[in-house]
């Protein structure tokens, strides 16, 4: 286990100036998402119109891991259709979990791939696409990692 | 045995540490640094030992059969509990109960002798630095009997306000439940002044003990309480095994918690008489190799003395305190002057959980999190923070391995 691969020169910089970060007056969806386990909170605004993503927002706190991985999730679904969200989702999931990543469909969300060595981490990476599955399902229910 | 007492004023360090196995092993390529001793300490020699012999040639189950192993099985299990009853200073064994541990010891206390006795508007005072185990045993039990919990304060240090507490106490409170020693802060409590006042008041008082008695010497006598409870897995022992110490008179009036096996004198369909103080409190056949574990946890630490041990881990304190301080962007949280050995931090810009990561590939084991003491988290405005906690067989090398690893992490990540 490589510290280096887990804390690769993406993540840190996403860590420390997050895309995307605030709340969005016009948002058509939310969610709130929690780990309790290490106290991350996250809390999402997403402006869907008609099927796309047109814009989204994330505020919380939460470690690197889970903070970059919002920020890279928001560059990466913003103007994406539902079907494709979920396709990277789909990748993004496959590669936290250990099966064949998908370097075509993740881009700069390959900067994750690290995490999967490490194991308590998983769920750290996970909380911002659980969360942002929940604004979109259109749920009231709070997310969690648990 | 003069020079034998003047000999053991300082601790032996190197001795002490080729008691404990694990300490020999590597994290991540690198000597290991354990300082998450308030989570749950390591076992010597000693406690694997005797736990493992038990289980060889000793076991059988215990209060039931007249064989050999029976006997030997009960024996050792009794002679735990009269190790335990020395530990502690209790009067007689019979105030010693076998638990799982301090949270369950603290809910018997909850279920058995505070919701028989509570009504609406009785009052349970516990205190703002509370572990989880002893704050919701006292809210599920004023859900059930319509009493209500209240809270001391604690001050920007983490002391707890003794003013505020003794205003709290008043013709309804039926009830202080206290920490020791704070599990996240590690204040130390002046414990005998706050018993003191709540039994000029004729309140009961609950210890949670969990994390004082690894140490200090604890004599419950001299306290004055009528619970103190403490788990063996954070003296050396194994988990799963604890005690409540519970005065004699209090206990009594007890009703027990659990019905099962060895806690009944007989049992008929017209109704049954209850066993014994204590064991109409342990219901069914009990962790009895945790027993033997725990007794041999008590010797070791008898072995070395609780003044040794005391000076050694100030010493750590001390030590570590100076050091963190001069990190750069490093907050203390909880700085009371009476602290016991553990230095919880937050480092500006870095999340408790990278730098968790981060010392783990070090081989620097801490706590990262909410400690179980969210009241306490939110106090200070913190989600989480890192907790370095030590034992007597840390280290200022150990103390130095955390200090480099923490430069580490700033580096790779503010």
């Amino acid at each position: 286990m490589d510290l280096a691969d887990l804390y690769r020169d993406v993540i840190v910089d996403h860590n420390r100036s997050p895309r995307n970060r605030g709340r969005l007056p016009g948002a058509t969806h939310h969610a709130d998402g929690d780990n309790p386990l290490c106290g991350d909170r996250l809390s999402l605004d997403v402006e869907l119109e008609g099927d796309v993503i047109r814009d989204l927002r994330f505020e919380g706190s939460g470690c690197a891991i889970s903070t970059a991985s919002a920020s890279l999730m928001s560059e990466a679904v913003k103007g994406r259709t539902r079907i494709e969200t979920a396709e990277i989702f789909g990748a993004v999931h496959r590669m936290l979990t250990g099966e064949p990543a998908d370097p075509a469909r993740l881009g700069k969300l390959a900067a994750l791939a690290g995490v999967r060595e490490f194991p308590a981490r998983v769920k750290c990476a996970s909380l911002a696409w659980h969360t942002l599955n929940a604004a979109l399902a259109g749920g009231r229910d709070p997310v969690t990692t648990e | 045995m003069a020079a034998a007492r003047e000999a053991a004023v300082t601790l032996d360090l190197a001795r002490v540490r080729a008691d404990f196995p694990v300490l020999a092993r590597m994290v991540s390529g690198r000597a290991l640094a354990y300082l998450d001793n308030a989570a749950s300490s390591q076992q010597p020699s000693a406690v694997i030992d005797a736990v493992a012999d038990y289980a060889r040639s000793h076991h059988a189950n215990v209060h039931r059969g007249v064989h050999t192993l029976s006997q030997e099985a009960t024996a050792l299990y009794e002679g735990a509990r009269e190790k335990a009853r020395r530990f502690v200073n209790a009067a007689t064994s019979s105030e010693i109960v076998f638990v799982r541990g301090t949270t369950e010891a603290i809910n018997l206390v909850a279920q058995s002798y505070a919701r028989p006795k509570f009504g609406t508007g009785d009052e349970i005072v516990v205190t703002r630095l509370e572990h989880h185990s002893n704050i919701v045993p006292w809210q599920i039990v004023a859900g059930q009997t319509g009493a209500v919990v209240r809270v001391v304060p604690i001050d920007r240090r983490g002391v707890v306000d003794f003013e505020a507490y003794l205003a709290l106490l008043g013709p309804r409170t039926r009830v202080v439940a206290l920490a020791h020693v704070s599990n996240a802060l590690g204040t130390v409590l002046p414990l005998a002044d706050f018993i003191a006042a709540a039994r000029e008041r004729g309140i009961a008082t609950v210890v949670d003990g969990a994390q004082a008695v690894p140490h200090m010497a604890v004599d419950v006598r001299a306290l004055g309480c009528d619970f103190y409870a403490f788990s063996a897995h954070k003296m050396y022992g194994p988990t799963g095994i604890g005690v409540l110490y519970a005065r004699e008179p209090v206990l009594a009036a007890m009703p027990p918690w659990q019905g099962g096996g060895d806690m009944i004198l007989s049992v008929s369909f017209e109704g049954s008489t209850w066993n014994h103080l204590p064991y109409r409190f342990e219901a069914g056949t009990p962790n009895i190799g945790g027993a033997v574990g725990l007794g041999a946890a008590i010797d070791y630490l008898g072995r070395i003395g609780p003044a040794p041990i005391a000076a050694h881990e100030h010493d750590l304190l001390d030590y570590a305190t100076q050091r963190l301080a001069a990190i750069d962007g490093l907050t203390l949280v909880g700085t009371a002057p009476a602290k016991s050995s553990l230095v919880s931090f937050a480092v500006e810009g870095i999340h408790p959980h990278d730098l968790g990561t981060v010392l783990d590939s070090h081989g620097v084991a801490v706590r990262t999190g909410h400690h179980c003491a969210m009241p306490v988290m939110e106090f200070f405005e913190l989600p989480a923070t890192t907790r370095a906690s030590f034992g007597l067989y840390n280290t200022r090398a150990e103390v130095d391995a955390l200090v480099a690893a923490l430069g580490d992490a700033i580096r790779m990540l503010r």
